[in-house]
């Protein structure tokens, strides 16, 4: 076995050169060079936490906002609603007096048509009394030979036109 | 070993000094440049290059760059699990270890053989894993008297452990404490060593039985060589395992040191 039967004229090369290499390899790239890529992969982490953070952060802000818009909107929606129920009351108010004025004009009217009718029928009544009286009296007079006076004819008709 | 018909499988962990270097000295002590000491350098200059191409440090990261932070990420979720927030620190050091032992596991494995050079993988030493073991175990010790100074002692004497039992526990749970760099670097060279050695074994069968006759050849031959082909992946799977578990058992060791029990 070499590892053994060399030993005598090998431990110290053997020792020397493996100091000298890992003692190249530990500080030149241990501790110089390792440092400096664990601090990349670390800057990098820490980016990447970073930036998440600030995507959670908007995230919120912009939750906030929707909630803050929901709330805006509601608030409109209702003064909204409180107008319009408003301007609607408002308006049936107004219906109602237009309407109220229209129903006593026509109330009005109808009555004066309704006076007028009134009085035309008792001309007409009065003009079929002459008529009456006058046709009465003729028919006395060629039944009877009897002038009838006009007062007479007149009170006849109306106890007939009385009793229908 | 040159006999021809004999393969050595352990010829693979010879160390040959190369370019000449044999005789490079210093205070007294052989530093030859050696195939192991090559495949150290390769690993630590595979793994800067690797490291290099992450260092772009875009904010949407490439490929590469992707694949260094996710190794780091991974060291750093392993010591988060076992250290806590407090292992952080040890980052660098345990990554370093990680990579540089994944990189020797796996620069080893390289088929080179096919290009006429020798592969080497240098956690099959213990000269060289024990380096990193107590390297390991000494900034757990240094760590541990740091943070706690003598109430790092306390560590050999667990929770609720009744008074008349402290002398009996004391020195068991210190000497399972003092044998951690030894399980430690010994554990991986085992497994390197043994991987290594099973398919030098197997490929030998592949040659001397092609070399005994077709029928050979075609049956233990064959036959050996789709079971290396499935052990090849189990050991890169090694390969991967063996450095998490150095880096697994130095992040919980380094827990003892940093939160006692």
């Amino acid at each position: 076995m070499p590892q053994i039967a060399q030993i005598a004229e090998t431990y110290a090369s053997q020792i020397f050169w493996m100091l000298l290499t890992f003692g190249f390899v530990f500080f030149v790239i241990g501790l110089g060079m390792v440092p400096k890529v664990q601090a990349t992969a670390d800057a990098r982490d820490a980016k990447i936490t970073g930036d998440l953070d600030a995507a959670k952060a908007a995230f919120a802000r912009a939750d906030e906002a929707e909630a803050d818009y929901r709330a805006r909107d509601a608030e409109n929606r209702a003064a909204v609603q409180a107008t319009l129920a408003r301007a609607k009351a408002e308006a049936a108010k107004v219906a109602e007096g237009q309407l109220a004025a229209a129903d006593a004009e026509i109330a009005s009217r109808i009555g004066a048509a309704e006076a007028r009718i009134q009085a035309a029928s008792q001309a007409a009544m009065a003009e079929i009394e002459t008529v009456a009286a006058e046709a009465a009296r003729d028919m006395v007079a060629r039944i009877s030979g009897v002038q009838a006076s006009d007062e007479a004819a007149r009170n006849a008709v109306k106890a007939a036109l009385a009793h229908g | 070993m040159a006999e021809s018909g004999k393969i050595d499988p352990m010829h693979q962990f010879a160390i040959e000094p190369l370019f000449g270097t044999d005789h490079l000295s210093l205070g007294g002590f052989n530093i030859a440049f050696t195939n192991s000491a090559l495949y150290m350098v390769a690993a630590a200059v595979v793994l800067w290059i690797f490291v290099v191409g992450g260092m772009k440090r875009e904010l949407v990261p490439g490929r590469w760059q992707m694949a260094v932070e996710y190794m780091t990420g991974f060291i750093k979720s392993l010591l988060i699990a076992n250290v806590g927030e407090g292992g952080k620190k040890y980052i660098p050091y345990v990554f370093s270890l990680f990579m540089f032992i994944l990189l020797a596991n796996l620069l080893g494995l390289l088929p080179l053989g096919l290009f006429g050079l020798h592969p080497f993988t240098f956690t099959s030493h213990f000269t060289a894993t024990g380096v990193l073991a107590i390297l390991s175990f000494s900034i757990v010790l240094a760590v541990g008297f740091y943070k706690h100074g003598l109430h790092f002692f306390s560590l050999f004497v667990p929770h609720g452990t009744p008074l008349p039992m402290i002398p009996v526990i004391f020195p068991i749970e210190l000497v399972s404490f003092l044998v951690r760099p030894f399980s430690l670097g010994l554990r991986l060279f085992v497994a390197m060593t043994a991987g290594h050695v099973l398919l030098k074994v197997l490929a030998g069968f592949v040659i001397n039985s092609a070399n005994a006759g077709v029928g050979y050849g075609l049956t233990v031959g064959s036959a050996s060589f789709i079971l290396m082909i499935g052990i090849s992946a189990l050991e890169v799977l090694v390969a991967v395992i063996q450095a998490y578990v150095f880096a697994l058992l130095t992040s919980v060791y380094l827990n003892d040191a940093e939160n006692l029990h």
